[in-house]
């Protein structure tokens, strides 16, 4: 471990959290090669939360918040961060332990600070998911979210897994001492997350606020929604799943935009919704044919 | 005697969720003993962050006996009624006993159940007890059906010294009672065992657990006191919050840390909520009273750095969180408060009632008519305020403190240079919240409070979105205490009656016109055959409000000593429903003090004997007007009033009746209770002397008129029929 303001590089957590995570009997997989705005749409979350077949892994998930983008210029907030994902089913009984432990691979010992989880039940209305947690704080800092889900797509969960979502960016900054996102020692050998992304920031904020096409983000989120239907009806979860996850992704593009009002809002998460449903149900149907 | 002493491990428990938990647990737990017979000496529920406990002391160890006894038939009976018997308790003819009675020798059953040992009989006490436990939210874990309020992980049953044999079944996981528990999460995880309460309490002390949620809330006071005291500050004690805190640790150590003085010119309540809200800090002040640049962190854990490292990472959280804060502040600043004002056409107020925008538009003008009726309420400045009273919902800051609005809107509009009494009009807009706290009583609040209210208690109920029982999801019911504080304490006089009606028309054209919807909503109601519609409409919706209005004030009323049934019997009658414009004069001011009167004069002799004269007169109008299938009233003949007794109480109603009426003409209404209270004298002669059924059917006809216009009068002044007792 090296980096220049004390603590893992930025890269070392990512490299820490995967083999923990691996010896615990995740799966180390890879991000999901769609926009999204939070690692709980990657299927490997989503989908196999349904159902009662045993599932752990766990993967890196950069995600995208059109709306907190601020230009590079807000030291804590940005537009795309990395959330480090867990997904245990069914959570097994020392899962907080083990989460713990995690916590102390990375240098956080749970004897000189202050860890507390703090009630946060969660709720996605997009995808009709709700669970059950808390936010874990670390000194008053919230670095995780810690979730027993308890309905995905409108369906129960009759095992129920356990997510552990790290935000890494708040760890590192956590674990480093850095005042700003920008500052953070990515590789213990000089380059900094500002380096890897303080561009990426600038522009995408000026796409996502001044220059986004909304009519055509408009006809985009119409045509997401058309295929996704016409793939169920093809029983393909898969690939229907897919177009949902786009369709969301153009709903928080045009949210940042500032071009939909409250009750079109509500009327376009209800599409999406409607959409992740038919993609869980879809998904449990097959897989009850298959078993 | 025994103890009994049950904890339930779990994952973290809400804050807020703890002590209904532990009290549910301790109710059923101590149901189930009572149901079992099991007396004890007494009980106690504590709980924490992970745990609920349970302590009974001075059970028996033993159940007592039950004996049971039946009567069977004699014993020269028939062959088949004795069989019965026999059958019906189980037994044979020589196990029974005989017994003489005055009726003879007959069989008797009886039997002695042994009470089986408490230590058995706890295994589904406490079974039932858990599996009763309600919590706001349940869940699932792992794969059981089990439900609890986060993960249950451990039971701890221990009975008179010794394990109780309990097994609670998650489905499929089973979780098996012991005499084990564990420390504080970090700092004492390993098992500890123990045999008792005492034990136990003193055993989690040393593992770095305090029990008692009191104790811990102790502790946190006064470490941040003495932590304040050093640094020469003083806490500002937050109950609530600690309350909280206190459910959010097991083992408290209140530690300081520094605000960033780069942050210290934010407004305080900034500060102060971003400290309280977002990281459950506790608020320090110097000698003046302000807010000084330390807060108190309450860790849940005692560091072997003293707190060095969890102190200095709040610190850094508390900056970044302020300097988000100040970036708003900044931004907001930028633009005048009216600015933010076109904004407010893309809020919905509610989906039928419009944007914020129009709900502005309607308090506007509402404010400036409310405005003639508040003494020193300068019209413009009302106006203004009501105009700029929902501006800052759409700045920065309040759309990440939202409990900040018209606190920042006072601030914006103090840097615009609006005057003081429009800015704090904006801040007090939404205050009073309760039945406690400070009224506003500036002239130009009180106006810019009232119509606020009086719009959303008029909009909402004409909507159909009343409070029904316990769900008043618009809090209307503590929209009408606010009308009812601002009107009482800064005596408004104000005609609520008339303001409801022209409001409620207003309100009916508005949706009327603009609103489709609604239109079909209320024509599934009423159908809107003519222009009376609204006007009907709008005087059955200020009725309705009119009642609430009087539910109200004798909630609100009760606890200053006045009867609800005093309230009801002074509001007065509501508007008419026949198409005149005539409204009466309610005027919330005098309801009260009548109500204060009416209340101390029924406590006076003239008071009690008025009210027995009252009812005897109209038992005696109802009862005979039942047997005779007519109304007995109306004005009694002069001519056919033979008895002295009843020539006397017809001029002491005459006069009363003047008098009353002209005293409350005048506004004096004790003066019009006075007059009332001169009737007692000739109404008990009347009843000595004077038999109101007399053979003559026209003077008996009269002598009831004459009592039904002895109700009059007094309805005259109040309506004596409400009231109870």
């Amino acid at each position: 471990m090296s980096g220049t303001g004390g603590g893992a590089s930025f890269q070392d957590l990512i490299l820490t959290l995967q083999h923990f995570w691996a010896d615990q009997g995740c799966v180390v997989l890879q991000s999901y090669d769609l926009e999204m705005g939070a690692a709980t749409f990657h299927p490997a979350t989503l989908l196999k939360s349904l159902g009662p077949d045993p599932w752990r892994a766990a993967f890196v998930q950069p995600c995208r918040r059109p709306t907190d983008g601020r230009y590079g210029e807000n030291p804590n907030r940005l537009g795309q961060y990395y959330q480090f994902q867990v997904i245990l089913k069914p959570s097994p009984d020392n899962i907080q332990d083990l989460y713990l432990e995690s916590l102390g691979m990375l240098g956080i010992d749970s004897n000189q600070h202050d860890i507390r989880f703090v009630e946060d039940d969660w709720e996605s209305p997009t995808l009709g998911a709700a669970g059950l947690g808390w936010e874990v704080w670390c000194d008053g800092m919230e670095v995780t979210q810690f979730t027993y889900f308890q309905q995905v797509g409108g369906i129960e969960c009759t095992s129920v897994p356990g997510e552990i979502t790290y935000g890494l960016e708040r760890l590192a900054m956590y674990v480093q001492q850095k005042e700003n996102v920008f500052d953070l020692d990515w590789n213990g050998a000089g380059v900094t997350y500002g380096d890897v992304f303080l561009r990426n920031e600038q522009e995408f904020s000026k796409y996502n606020f001044e220059l986004a096409d909304a009519s055509a983000l408009q006809n985009q989120f119409a045509q997401a929604e058309k295929a996704c239907g016409e793939l169920l009806a093809a029983a393909l979860a898969l690939p229907a799943y897919d177009q949902c996850i786009k369709a969301s992704h153009l709903f928080n593009l045009l949210d940042a935009r500032g071009v939909i009002s409250v009750t079109e809002r509500a009327a376009m998460i209800g599409r999406i919704r409607a959409l992740a449903k038919g993609c869980c149900e879809a998904w449990l149907a097959i897989e009850k044919t298959e078993a | 005697m025994p103890e009994l002493l049950l904890e339930l491990l779990s994952e973290e428990i809400p804050a807020g969720l703890q002590d209904k938990g532990a009290a549910d647990l301790l109710r059923l737990v101590k149901e189930g003993l009572k149901e079992q017979a099991l007396e004890f000496d007494e009980a106690n529920g504590f709980a924490t962050a992970r745990r609920l406990t349970v302590v009974v002391i001075g059970l028996p160890k033993t159940q007592p006996d039950v004996h049971a006894e039946r009567k069977g038939p004699g014993i020269n009976a028939p062959d088949q009624a004795i069989q019965g018997f026999l059958k019906s308790v189980g037994r044979t003819r020589e196990e029974l006993e005989t017994r003489e009675t005055p009726k003879g020798t007959v069989l008797y059953f009886s039997q002695t159940t042994p009470g089986r040992p408490t230590a058995q009989v706890l295994v589904d006490v406490l079974a039932s007890a858990i599996g009763h436990v309600t919590w706001a939210k349940f869940m699932h874990w792992a794969d059981n059906t089990f439900r609890w309020v986060r993960p249950l992980h451990g039971i701890m049953a221990v009975f008179d010294g010794k394990v109780i044999d309990l097994s609670l079944d998650l489905g499929p996981e089973k979780i098996t009672a012991s005499d084990t528990t564990t420390g504080h999460r970090y700092m004492a995880p390993d098992p500890i065992e123990v045999s008792g309460f005492d034990d136990y309490r003193d055993k989690l002390k040393s593992a770095k657990v305090i029990l008692d949620a009191g104790e811990r809330r102790e502790i946190i006071r006064d470490g941040a006191e003495a932590l304040a005291k050093v640094a020469g500050l003083r806490l500002r004690v937050d109950e609530g919050l600690i309350g909280e805190i206190a459910g959010l640790v097991e083992w408290p150590v209140p530690l300081m840390g520094r605000i960033d003085e780069a942050f210290i010119d934010l407004p305080p309540e900034v500060l102060a909520t971003s400290m309280a809200k977002h990281q459950r800090y506790l608020a320090l002040e110097n000698s003046d009273g302000e807010l000084a640049p330390h807060f108190i962190v309450v860790a849940n854990i005692g560091a072997s750095d003293g707190g060095a490292a969890i102190i200095a990472g709040n610190e850094r959280v508390l900056r970044a969180r302020l300097a988000d804060a100040e970036f708003f502040w900044d931004q907001d600043r930028k633009k005048p408060l009216a600015d933010y004002l076109p904004q407010l056409a893309e809020i919905t107020f509610h989906r039928k009632l419009g944007s914020l925008a129009e709900k502005s538009e309607r308090v506007e003008s509402l404010a400036v008519q409310i405005a003639a009726f508040v003494p020193g309420a300068d019209v413009d400045q009302v106006r203004s305020a009501a105009r700029l009273a929902k501006a800052d919902l759409v700045t920065g800051v309040v759309g990440e403190f939202a409990n900040l609005q018209g606190i920042m809107g006072r601030y914006y509009a103090l840097a615009d240079g609006e005057p003081d009494a429009i800015a704090d009009a904006i801040r007090d807009q939404y205050s009073p919240k309760g039945p406690y706290d400070d009224c506003p009583s500036a002239p130009v609040s009180v106006a810019l409070c009232l119509a606020e209210r009086i719009d959303t208690l008029v909009g909402l109920w004409a909507i159909e979105e009343k409070p029904t029982g316990s769900k008043d999801p618009f809090a209307l019911r503590r929209a009408a205490l606010g009308v009812i504080r601002l009107v009482v304490e800064n005596r408004v006089n104000l005609n609520i009656a008339l303001v409801l009606r022209d409001v409620a028309l207003r309100t009916i054209n508005d949706i009327d016109h603009e609103n489709l919807e609604f239109l079909e909503y209320l024509g599934n109601r009423r159908i809107p055959e003519n222009g009376d519609f609204r006007r009907t409409e709008s005087r059955f919706l200020s009725n309705q409000l009119l009642d609430f209005f009087a539910a109200r004030m004798a909630v609100q009323f009760q606890e200053q000593g006045i009867r609800h049934d005093i309230i009801k019997a002074i509001f007065p009658e509501k508007l008419e429903m026949d198409d005149t414009n005539i409204v009466r004069n309610i005027d919330l001011v005098s309801v009260m003090e009548n109500a204060f009167t009416l209340s101390d004069f029924l406590k006076t002799n003239d008071g009690e004997n008025l009210l027995v004269a009252y009812r005897r007169a109209s038992k005696i109008v109802e009862k005979e007007g039942k047997k005779d299938r007519r109304e007995y009233k109306g004005i009694p003949d002069p001519a056919l009033l033979k008895d002295p007794a009843e020539l006397e109480l017809k001029a002491a109603l005459d006069i009363a009746r003047l008098e009353g009426e002209t005293k409350k003409e005048e506004g004096d209404f004790p003066g019009a209770m006075l007059a009332l209270s001169k009737l007692r004298a000739p109404v008990d002669n009347f009843f000595e002397e004077v038999m109101v059924n007399d053979e003559n059917q026209s003077l008996r006809e009269n002598r009831l008129k004459l009592l039904w216009f002895i109700q009059g009068t007094i309805w005259m002044v109040a309506d004596f029929s409400k009231i109870e007792g």
